[in-house]
């Protein structure tokens, strides 16, 4: 007798969608110890520090909020474009476009009161981000150029289109610093805590993602997106204008990107510096993936990786191991969950097989 | 002594029974049919004897000694060779390099030595292969014809032909049934897997049918009738649905003139093609497999766009229309791929309500109920086994197809244009569908049924026009057709 093994394709069951992250976190854990021993140091005493220590204080756990802010709107961004098949990876670019032209509203218009600049850089925000969207986006549908390309490449453009407003004519003309001119006071973000940055811009980035939760669950708009992006040959058979459903979802997307960068700029930095973002786009893109591509799923990813990224600053200052093991937690629980989710859709089975004469 | 014996084979796969204590049973020098409706068991039953599968259970016998086949290999060594649907030859090598490729012994492959030797074996056994020619370069008929002489000069004995006319127009059916017959007079003895039956009363000896993956019953032809043979099938004595007797028909609501388009490589597939439709009528159009059926239907349902032509609705023109406004325009449409004019991911419910979204919108969101009760009311009217919340992926074919049907049907068009409608579906599933296209033509409807089972086209079409490449080389009222005229007009012979 001898056993073998067969691999057979079956449906994921409903709850895997649930249970696949956490076993993907678990996963994460064992493969990245192997390093975080190499490091020298004590794996669970590491990780205790990556998930507990951020959340034992006030201060720190509402750290992990502040920096969760940002990735909920980019991992928002990015579950709406691909939920309508349009595989958005310029959420950095679009996040920067934002940023630029909130920075501007904010030091431009300084006599306007609180109650009427935030709402305009948050617009300029959006703004920024479906223009900068608008590009890839009408090359896509008008010429069928891949938008993973040119999505990828046009936030180098952006980045150098930043560094030349630092360097030119945003530079900070009191410091020489490539750092643009201080929004006015009145455009601060309000903050929600004492002696905590958590600021406003976290209430927007949970509305959007009720919101978006609605949008794509519940109106014409969501079930049309859901349809091209499961089978374009499909919605097109419905009669569902495709082109549309993938123009407003890119579009969309690009102004929730756009929206990100505002709120950095207007809770947190308060000038355009080149390092507001450091990857919070593709960031996003990790946290619509372990999110499955569910808005609340992206919600409570990018809390997580929130966690993570405060959590490896305390791992780094008290084990003493490199500060970009967060990095490496992170892009190791990317792959891991990739692979699960592909895993999920086959079954290994132990068939018996008789051998014969 | 038996050629086959096949003794209390049992198969399964998860929880279907595939075949349940088979006895089979091939003399030698006979043609016997493998009957039965899609999923009865009989490609199961013929892999386990070429070695594809391993039956849980049974006896295999060939010339009256127990074998033990695992593989294909050991199959053609006991003398069994096997042609199936989709065939199994090197598109770029010869005909020859096709039939010697791994049945040579020797380290060099001298051109002219296998091509006389394939030759003589074409000789032989008198099936007319040209040994040089590339086999792309073949039809559909001629690559067939290389199949069975590749297992001939393999030795076997034992023939197993897995529906060997799905992919024939009629004449190439006849040239193969010459083959056959002249074959088992010299000695091989032929399977033969068919649901045809009229295929079946004219070429085989024996008949075995089967059932849900058990034998119904083993008959001699002399001793059955197609009606009897249709009941051991399917278990009841209506088969299929009986032919058109002259109708009167409405006037024409729907011309399509001198159509032109592209296939998906850029090539011309549709040329002039020009037909009118009428109120009250199913016009079949039938046609051998890639003769521009597909880019018809695609045109017509608004995928893809025409580069000549036009198209006209009761004189709304929709030729360069939009698939949203050709439904609006009252035309309904079932694609000739299920799976690609639906989405699998969807739920029931959302697939019936994708193409008519405005009706479920309130307050600019989508009314779950309203799309719930909607789902519910198809699902009954269209006994659909499913529930709404159910991901369409799940559902069978047949089911699929009826969603379909019933998100095309629903608002009562006055055009169907319905392609392959049936393939792929079970004997239940067909006639219903049938039936519903029947019931929508009865309605009022013209009902364009483009098709490649010609049975279908022959047995619904109040006219039917042939499609050969890419253009209507005629349409006759149903009764004029015969299976020989529009065998000749599908082959391009006049």
């Amino acid at each position: 007798m001898l056993k073998q093994f067969k691999i057979e394709r079956v449906p994921a069951p409903r709850w895997s969608v649930i249970v696949i992250p956490i076993v993907a976190v678990l996963v994460t854990f064992l493969v990245s110890s192997i390093l975080v021993i190499l490091a020298g140091a004590n794996p669970f005493a590491a990780f205790f520090n990556f998930i507990v220590t951020p959340l034992s204080s006030q201060v720190s756990a509402l750290e992990v909020l502040v920096k969760a802010t940002p990735l909920i709107l980019t991992g928002i961004a990015v579950t709406f474009a691909f939920t309508a098949g349009y595989f958005n990876i310029g959420a950095e670019g679009q996040l920067y476009a934002g940023a630029v032209l909130a920075t501007w509203v904010g030091f431009t218009f300084t006599s306007l009161p609180s109650i009427i600049i935030i709402p305009l850089m948050i617009a300029a925000g959006i703004l920024g981000g479906v223009l900068w969207s608008l590009i890839p986006a009408i090359l896509k549908i008008r010429l069928k150029v891949d938008e993973v390309v040119t999505t990828l490449l046009m936030n180098s453009v952006m980045l150098y289109i930043v560094s030349w407003l630092l360097n030119g004519p945003w530079r900070n003309p009191l410091s020489g610093w490539p750092q643009s001119p201080e929004i006015s006071a009145a455009a601060h973000f309000a903050t929600l805590f004492p002696k905590s940055r958590l600021h406003i811009g976290f209430l927007i980035a949970i509305a959007v993602v009720a919101i978006a939760y609605i949008v794509i669950k519940r109106t014409p708009l969501g079930l049309k997106m859901r349809a091209a992006g499961a089978s374009l040959t499909g919605a097109r058979f419905a009669g569902i204008d495709t082109t549309r459903t993938m123009l407003t979802a890119a579009l969309v997307s690009g102004g929730i990107a756009g929206l990100a960068g505002a709120v950095e700029i207007g809770g947190i930095h308060f000038h355009l510096i080149d390092a507001i973002s450091n990857g919070l786009g593709y960031t996003g893109i990790i946290v619509a993936t372990l999110g499955s591509l569910n808005p609340i799923g992206a919600g409570v990813a990018a809390m997580f990786i929130g966690l993570i990224s405060t959590g490896s600053q305390t791992v780094s200052r008290v084990l003493g191991v490199p500060v970009y093991l967060g990095d490496v937690v992170q892009n190791t629980l990317l792959l891991v969950t990739l692979a699960m989710f592909l895993l999920q859709n086959y079954r290994i089975k132990r068939v018996r097989w008789i051998l014969l004469s | 002594m038996y050629a086959v014996e096949m003794l209390g084979i049992t198969k399964r796969f998860g929880n279907v029974l595939a075949n349940d204590n088979v006895h089979f049973c091939l003399e030698q020098g006979e043609i016997h049919a493998l009957l039965g409706e899609n999923g009865a068991g009989k490609t199961t039953l013929m892999r386990i004897l070429y070695g594809l599968y391993k039956a849980d259970a049974g006896e295999i016998f060939i010339d009256g000694k127990k074998v033990e086949i695992t593989s294909p290999k050991q199959a053609i060594q006991a003398g069994i060779g096997m042609v199936t649907q989709h065939f199994t030859l090197v598109p770029t090598l010869t005909v020859a390099e096709n039939i010697i490729l791994g049945y040579h012994d020797k380290q060099t492959v001298s051109k002219t030595e296998i091509e006389a030797k394939v030759k003589a074996a074409s000789e032989k056994y008198g099936i007319h292969v040209e040994p040089g020619a590339l086999v792309r370069q073949l039809s559909v008929g001629e690559r067939q014809r290389v199949e069975i002489l590749k297992a001939l000069y393999r030795n076997a004995r034992i023939l197993i032909m897995d529906e060997p006319t799905a992919v024939l127009v009629p004449q190439e059916v006849e040239v193969l049934f010459e083959s056959l017959l002249r074959l088992v007079k010299s000695g091989l003895s032929v399977i033969f897997i068919s649901h045809k039956l009229h295929e079946v009363m004219a070429v085989c000896d024996r008949i075995t049918v089967l059932r849900d993956g058990h034998v119904t019953g083993t008959v001699s032809k002399a001793a059955t009738t197609q009606q009897s043979l249709a009941n051991m099938m399917v278990g009841r004595e209506t088969f299929g649905v009986s032919r058109q007797s002259k109708r009167k028909t409405g006037k024409v609501i729907y011309t399509v003139k001198n159509l032109c388009a592209c296939n998906s490589q850029g090539l011309p597939a549709l040329n002039d093609c020009c037909f009118e439709l009428h109120a009250g009528e199913i016009l079949g159009v039938a046609g051998v497999s890639g003769n521009g059926q597909a880019e018809l239907t695609q045109v017509l349902t608004g995928l893809v766009k025409p580069t000549k032509g036009s198209v006209k609705l009761d004189g709304t023109d929709l030729t360069n229309a939009e698939p949203h406004d050709i439904t609006d325009a009252g035309v309904g449409r079932t694609p000739e791929d299920r799976h690609e004019g639906s989405i699998g991911t969807l739920t029931v419910a959302e697939n019936l309500a994708l193409e008519d979204l405005d009706k479920f919108i309130r307050h600019g969101m989508l009314d779950q109920s309203l799309i719930i009760e909607n789902a519910r009311k198809y699902i009954e009217e269209y006994q659909i086994k499913a529930s709404p919340t159910d991901q369409l992926r799940k559902l069978s074919g047949g089911n699929m197809q009826k969603v379909i049907l019933a998100r095309a049907l629903s608002r009562k068009p006055k055009v169907v244009i319905a392609s392959q409608p049936t393939r792929g579906l079970d004997v239940g599933a067909t006639e219903y569908v049938r039936n519903r296209l029947l019931a929508e033509r009865d309605r009022g409807a013209g009902v364009l049924l483009v098709s490649e089972d010609l049975d279908e086209i022959i047995a619904l079409s109040d006219r039917i026009a042939v499609i050969y490449e890419g253009c209507i080389k005629g349409i006759m009222p149903a009764a004029e057709a015969t299976a020989e005229k529009l065998g000749m007009m599908m082959a391009g012979a006049c």
